[in-house]
């Protein structure tokens, strides 16, 4: 497998490491003082940490590369065929949006 | 007609015209007690066990290609009990259990061969973690030693002990472990579910549930047509995820490439199982004399049912370093499986969200060795609602209650378990 | 000593007359010429048995002239470079080649487990599992190793590989496979547009069937063709011709996997030569023009020695001037095996006669038979006579009715040809079938980027071959790097050579009639599997185990699967193929892993003072890729033990130091430094102060802890991160996820800088004396100028600067002293010297971990991967004024159960007992069994302070039974004693003397 990262070039997917679906987001950090501990809390993050949609398809997944540029790329890539369609930088697509709270 | 050395010479003489087929071809019926999807060794086993053990004989089968041409068909055939933590240990012995006895059980040769396997150790922080690992398995009434640097090269002589990056120090031996011929089991268990009169569908692909006004699952439709159930089994390791989804499930599982190797044909070399504690490699030796080898995962998901070159190189670097001997040997065939990659490395056999579905997933690296013990627990959930001594900790809500079994202690990250 | 060859032509092939090479074969002194491969030259001197089969051991001779050969496989060479399973038919012969037949006993001519040919009626296919089963004990000890000592083929030789591999990349618009007529008209026409263009063939020479063939390209003689289109090839600057390279495999993204055998034809590699060489091919476009193998029919003896396919005889006659036989049949269903009939007319072999199963000849056939004067028979074989030796007559059963026996030495066959459709199909597409040739061609579904053309496609023609060939290249490299012209196709001069098949699979006869030489599968075996059930390709394969051989099914797959078609009552599509998987050749493993063996399996990482500790003698042990030095012997010291408790005591007493390299280090830089690490660690970062450490640990997001390490203040922005030794790497990419992926708003930079610094642990109370003689006197050391947990900068004796961290793992007071990596070595040396008033030491991982356990710290074996902070003692570290990563998962119900098992020191009851990692806890009274399983104990050491053994364990509700007597359980080592569960901080529990 081939991947073209938009830094280094196109490299074999040997130097690279998968983390896996790039589509669940991970609930966004909260201010301590404003809902810890809020139901529905612990619901999100099992969806965001356990769940997969495990798609059979076009999926677009994290890849790390650590052989190169260090960068995280979302990789546009077909699980049935290992095609990839895309692969561009990662900037922050893994989060839900961040509440101006959160910021300390 | 039984099988034994008196009816294959009666059969010789006359041409082995006699035989009949291994298992029937029936046209589905209407309705079934229990439809399993899947025709893999875990389906058929279930099936089996359901039958034979629990009385359930009105039983359906649906495989959507050839039985055994998912996993069971794919795998390395290695079978062992030498699992540390708690959920683990007693199935995966209950599993060997049946295991020594399945010859008999059957009425079919599956060549179960209780050769041994050995996980070596290259540092004293393995040793550890082995001892901690035996000690369980002895604690549990499973046989396992741990062999030092002299025990293992009397044993395999042939292993690197002179010029290796990671020396061996030593073992986790556990001699029950070993091989099994793994098309046999599936065949083994289609014929004796067979005659139990389990009807075993082949090309038969299911693309839907059906359900009543409740939500309570009625049947399956199919490539065949409507097939009506009273429950539905899922074992369709590798494919989970997907199935799941046509009953508005979500899974935690993902769907990974794991590559296996077998070389040419060579005369006997290795007398066991040996797993390399240093590098990603496995390996056996068939019955044939073919090197039966792996490693890791690809590492990312897939259906392709086939893997790339890093991976093959790592195996075969792994496999020289270990035992330099087989530089020469020649790898013959290379193909890859989906594996059903659970978040915890364990499977997941449990009741579902949806009344009257029932899973049996998540096997991992697990599933072949697991065969009859993950036939005999899903048959008990199937028959009875309530789930086996051995495998109540396989469920499904254990990552909502922070019970996860994780022999690696990787988390939720599929692709390193 | 040159041996006379009987059967080799007076004139013809393309070998070298004027080399002889003398070798042998099962000990017996044999020549051949340069340029024959081991087949020709066994064929030369009329040798015919050359190898046994598999399961009934038959005897079999040379079936093929390619790599899809199935019989004749010999151990080639002898000792560490003995090689099993080698086929004769692509064995370039080389001088004092030595090869033995094999799975034979006591020799080739009589082999004792040819008895099983006795058994045959009974060793049917998959007889094996119907029987064995009893007694269940017998399987292992009686049934099984014979079954394993009769299976297998040749022994490999069980020494380690002394020939060298290595690896390599190359990349190209074009790769062509195969360097017949398509392959070379592919190439030219992709080499002229300028396109970077790879052709690879896997024989010695590029030429493919046209080395073996007559015809006429372009107004000259094949052969001659293609010496023009090499030349043509050679002066293109953009053209690379790889020979002995075979195309093994289609990857993902045009990656293509092939073999090329660098040495294999000399009897050694010279010296810093490699063996063979694994290429990565990276294309964009890939033509594959890897021809056709021809398939044997079967009937009846169609193993004897001496049957052969019809395209291999004229292989040998017109390539290597060696004759099969001198009095030939030829049993054909097709146009093709007649050009072998007329090699051998032209070479002066006699025919005895053509059975064809077609009644209609062409003129040129007929014309042929007249001025030869041999029989054509309409009709098929009914038998083969003869022995091991050969074959000496043919039983042929006419169209008409009747059986004639005619006397022939050699039988040539026919069946038609398969397309190569294995490269093409790797990605699992399914080849299509064409009924006019009667044979599978590539299907839809083929890798992105490839082409396939010639025979591959099912073009047999040669004009065929040229013009596809052609256009293939063209258009291949038109898609990729090609600009200028691809010139004209090359025409063959008879455009009509269509090919007329009658396709016959299998012939009804006596005895057995072989499908699947190598593995025995015979063609009622087909049948019984079908009677049973094993109807489907995957199902027949695996019940016979058709097409599992060392040839990988290139003979028998498709004849199998048309025999099943015929039994079953389908068509041959319904039927349908197997998989095709990779390799498309079998590869030596070695190729495979290349130099990546031995002590260079994984690089060595070594840490800066590793020179200097090998000089004073000290072990070293594998952290990860890492080599750390265990401890530092002294004269007179013999056991490990003696030298660790010495260190222990000197530190603890004195002074020592350690190389703490290994621990990952990631300069966190930006003004959101501080937040940033406020998410990931779950205590805060961003109120330490500047000039101030602190002791962190991360959780993953589900809760667990992932890692632990000291974090500096170095500046308002800067922070200094270390990680565990082990988990360098995995925090790096982790933290760069949280960085790139999840919170890209926060401005900080991280950059790993663990290879950067040397860094040493120097503890013991006279730490501080020591680093006086080493920093600049100016620099204020004291508890008060230098307090625990500060962190500076300060400059060294002699200028240049260090960085100093007031940090303690072994519970004295320690400083780490940090310095540009390239100085560590020079380091090492001048804490010997400036530390010799105190009585410096160096101390290893051994007296590291012997301190970290008496001061309760935890480690690798307590953060494995399933403990929570509150497991390792540091839950009340969590800050309540922030989140953090893992904070909500670390609540799950069965996380915080309150019988989980925690942290505890544990030491054993008699002070004289060792204690054992991986020892389980039993509470004392109870049944030993999974129920009273509590924990385990996790680390241990001999305490030198304590005079005893001690250790940590993770215990059940450990925290609430310090003091209880537990036993420690350890049935592997067949010990069982009694240990006290205690606090785990064994030594200066009130930490005083890492204050100072």
């Amino acid at each position: 497998m081939r991947i073209a990262c938009p830094f280094c070039g196109e490299r074999e997917n040997g130097e690279f490491t998968y983390l896996g679906d790039a589509k669940p987001q991970r609930p966004a950090m909260v201010a301590l003082d404003a809902g810890v501990g809020a139901s529905g809390e612990q619901e999100a993050f099992y969806d965001y940490v356990y769940l997969r949609d495990n798609v059979a398809g076009e999926m677009s997944e994290y890849w790390y590369h650590g052989g190169g540029c260090r960068s995280w790329l979302v990789v546009q890539r077909n699980t049935m065929t290992h095609e990839i369609s895309s692969v561009k930088a990662a900037a922050g697509t893994g989060a839900a949006a961040v509440k101006a709270s959160a910021r300390s | 007609m039984k099988y034994s050395i008196f009816s294959l010479a009666r059969a010789a003489l006359s041409g082995h015209r006699n035989w009949s087929r291994t298992w029937r071809d029936p046209q589905p019926k209407s309705h079934y007690d229990v439809v399993i999807i899947g025709g893999g060794g875990h389906g058929l086993a279930t099936a089996y066990f359901l039958a034979h053990t629990y009385g359930i004989r009105n039983v359906a089968v649906l495989e959507k290609g050839w039985i055994g041409s998912g996993n069971a068909g794919r795998n390395t055939t290695i079978i062992r009990s030498n699992y540390m933590l708690p959920g683990n240990t007693g199935f995966y012995e209950l599993s060997m259990k049946l295991w020594e006895r399945m010859e008999q059980d059957l009425n079919y040769n599956t060549m179960v061969s209780q050769r041994g396997i050995v996980n070596l150790y290259h540092s004293d922080a393995q040793r550890d973690a082995f001892a901690r690992r035996g000690n369980v398995m002895r604690i549990n009434g499973i046989d396992a030693e741990l062999l030092d640097q002299a025990q293992i090269r009397r044993m395999m002589p042939f292993l690197n002990f002179e010029n290796a990056r990671f020396p061996i120090q030593g073992g986790l031996w556990q001699p029950r472990g070993g091989t099994a011929r793994h098309d046999a089991v599936v065949w083994g268990y289609a014929h004796a579910a067979d005659k139990y009169g389990v009807d075993i569908i082949q090309n038969c692909e299911v693309t839907g549930f059906t359900h009543d006004q409740n939500g309570k699952i009625t049947g399956v439709e199919t490539s065949r047509g409507k097939i009506g159930a009273g429950k539905v089994g899922m074992a369709v390791a590798g494919s989970s995820s997907r199935v799941a989804a046509m009953a508005g499930l979500r899974l935690p599982i993902e769907s990974h490439v794991l590559q296996a190797f077998v070389s040419e044909a060579i005369k006997p070399l290795l007398p066991g199982v040996v797993t390399f504690g240093a590098g990603h490699f496995y390996v056996s030796q068939s019955d044939k004399g073919g090197l039966v080898f792996g490693g890791d995962l690809d590492g990312y998901n897939s259906y392709a049912q086939r893997g790339n070159m890093p991976v093959m190189e790592d195996v075969c670097e792994g496999g020289m370093a270990l035992m330099p001997m087989i530089g020469r040997v020649r790898l013959l065939r290379q193909w890859g499986g989906i594996m059903d990659m659970s978040m915890d490395g364990t499977p997941i056999i449990d009741r579902t969200p949806v009344d009257g579905l029932y899973l049996n997933a998540g096997w991992c690296y697990g599933g072949f060795k697991a065969t009859p013990g993950s036939g005999l627990v899903f048959a008990q959930l199937l028959a009875t609602d309530t789930p086996h001594e051995e495998a109540k900790r396989f469920r499904l809500d254990r990552f909502q209650r922070g019970a996860m079994i994780d022999e690696k202690g990787q988390g939720a990250q599929p692709n390193l378990h | 000593m040159t041996v006379y060859q009987p059967n080799r032509l007076d004139k013809g092939g393309l070998i070298d007359r004027s080399t002889p090479l003398d070798f042998t074969f099962d000990g017996k002194h044999l020549t051949g010429f340069a340029g024959d491969t081991l087949a020709s030259a066994l064929v030369a001197n009329g040798v015919t048995l050359v190898g046994r089969s598999f399961k009934y051991h038959r005897p079999r001779g040379i079936l093929t002239a390619g790599s899809e050969e199935p019989n004749a496989l010999v151990e080639l060479r002898s000792g560490n470079r003995r090689e099993a399973n080698t086929k004769a038919t692509t064995t370039e012969l080389y001088y004092g080649l030595e090869a033995q037949s094999q799975n034979r006993w006591p020799s080739l001519a009589f082999d004792v487990m040819s008895v099983n040919q006795l058994f045959s009626p009974i060793f049917v296919a998959g007889f094996y599992y119907k029987t064995f089963m009893w007694p269940a004990k017998f399987w292992e000890k009686l049934y099984e190793p014979a079954i394993r000592r009769a299976a297998g083929l040749g022994r490999p030789s069980g020494l380690a590989d002394p020939d060298h591999y290595e690896k390599a990349w190359a990349h190209c618009d074009v790769l062509v496979v195969g360097s017949g007529a398509s392959g070379l008209a592919a190439a030219l026409a992709a080499g002229r547009t300028g396109a970077r263009t790879i052709l690879a063939e896997e024989d010695s020479r590029a030429g493919g069937r046209l080395l073996s063939d007559q015809g006429e390209i372009d107004g000259v003689s094949a052969r001659d063709w293609v010496e023009g289109a090499l030349a043509e090839l050679a002066s293109l600057p953009n053209v690379r011709l790889m020979t002995r390279t075979a195309v093994f495999g289609v990857y993902d993204g045009g990656t293509y996997g092939a073999l090329e055998r660098v040495n294999d034809h000399v009897p050694v590699p010279p010296r810093h030569q490699v063996r063979q060489r694994l290429w990565r091919i990276v294309a964009k476009r890939c033509v594959v023009a890897a021809g056709a193998v021809e398939r044997p029919i079967v009937f009846s003896g169609n193993d004897r020695p001496g049957v052969m396919m019809a395209s291999a005889v004229r292989t040998y006659i017109d390539r290597f001037a060696a004759r099969p036989g001198r009095n030939l049949a030829v049993f054909a269903n097709n146009d093709d095996a007649w050009k072998t009939v007329e090699a051998a007319h032209r070479a002066g072999i006699g025919i005895a006669a053509v059975v064809d199963v077609r009644k209609e000849l062409t003129q040129a056939q007929r014309t042929l038979a007249q001025a030869a004067g041999f029989p054509v028979l309409n009709g098929v074989i009914h038998d083969v006579h003869g022995g091991a030796k050969g074959v000496s007559g043919i039983e042929v059963q006419l169209a008409s009715g009747k059986r004639e026996t005619i006397a022939a030495d050699c039988l040539a066959m026919s069946g038609g040809w398969n397309p190569a459709v294995g490269l093409s199909s790797h990605h699992r597409g399914r080849p299509k079938w064409r009924e006019d040739i009667a044979a599978f061609v590539p299907g839809d579904d083929i890798p992105a980027g490839m082409v396939v053309a010639g025979a591959a496609n099912g073009a047999f023609s040669l004009d065929a071959c040229l013009r596809e060939g052609h256009e293939a290249g063209a258009a291949a490299a038109a898609g990729s790097g090609g600009r200028k012209a691809a010139g004209n196709a090359a025409v063959a001069a008879n455009p009509d050579d269509a090919l007329s098949i009658a396709p016959v699979w299998h012939v009804e006869g006596k005895h057995k009639a072989f499908v699947d030489f190598q593995h025995d599968v015979t063609a009622s075996d087909v049948a019984l599997a079908q009677r049973e059930g094993f109807e489907s390709v995957e199902h027949l394969k695996r019940y016979t185990t058709l097409g599992m051989a060392t040839d990988q099914g290139k003979n028998s797959n498709v004849t199998g699967l048309a025999i099943m078609a015929e039994v079953s009552g389908r068509s041959i599509p319904q039927t349908g193929t197997t998989i095709y998987r990779p390799p498309q050749v079998p590869v030596a493993i070695g190729a495979l892993a290349g130099h990546n063996r031995d002590e260079k399996f994984h690089a060595a990482r070594q840490a800066p003072s590793n020179h200097w500790a090998a000089e004073r003698g000290a072990p070293f042990v594998d952290t990860g890729l890492w080599k750390r030095a265990q401890w530092y012997p002294l004269p007179g010291e013999n056991d490990w033990l003696t030298s660790v408790n010495r260190e222990v005591v000197t530190v603890r007493n004195g002074v020592g130091f350690c190389d703490v390299s290994t621990l990952g280090k990631i300069d966190v830089m930006g003004p959101d430094a501080g937040t940033f690490l406020d998410r990931v660690y779950i205590n805060l970062f961003s109120t330490l102060a500047v000039g101030k450490a602190r002791y962190g640990l991360m959780l993953r997001d589900d809760g667990i802890v992932m890692d632990d390490g000291t974090t500096s203040r170095l500046a308002e922005d800067h922070y200094f991160m270390t990680t565990t030794t082990a988990k360098a790497g995995p925090v790096m990419q982790y933290l760069e996820y949280c960085r790139q992926v999840l919170w890209p708003e926060l401005d900080v930079q991280l950059t790993s800088c663990t290879d950067q610094w040397a860094t040493f642990s120097v503890a013991g109370p006279k730490s501080r004396d020591l680093l006086r003689n080493i920093v600049d006197p100016a620099e204020d050391l004291s508890n008060e100028g230098f307090p625990f947990m500060g962190v500076r900068e300060v400059p060294l004796r002699g200028g240049m600067y260090a960085r100093l961290f007031r940090i303690s793992f072994s519970g004295e007071m320690a400083f780490e002293i940090s310095v540009p990596a390239r100085y560590g070595d020079a380091l090492a040396r001048n804490l010997m010297i400036a530390g010799e008033p105190f009585g410096v030491i160096p101390y290893g991982t051994e007296a590291l971990g012997v301190m970290r356990i008496e001061k309760g710290h935890v480690a690798g074996p307590e953060l494995n991967g399933t403990t929570t902070a509150d497991d390792l003692g540091l839950g009340k570290m969590a800050s309540k004024k922030k989140d953090f990563v893992g904070r909500v998962m670390a609540t799950r119900e069965a996380l915080v159960a309150p019988d989980r098992q925690v942290v505890v020191g544990i030491k054993p009851v008699d002070k004289a007992r060792r204690l054992r990692s991986g020892a389980h806890i039993i509470p004392k009274g109870a049944i030993v069994g999974p129920d009273t399983d509590q924990g385990y104990v996790t680390s241990v050491c001999h305490s030198p302070m304590l005079g005893q053994w001690v250790g940590l364990g993770l215990v059940e509700r450990g925290r609430e039974r310090f003091g209880e007597i537990v036993r420690a359980h350890d049935p592997l080592r067949g010990e069982d004693y009694d240990v006290e569960i205690c606090n785990p901080v064994f030594y200066d529990p009130e930490g005083g003397r890492q204050r100072g």
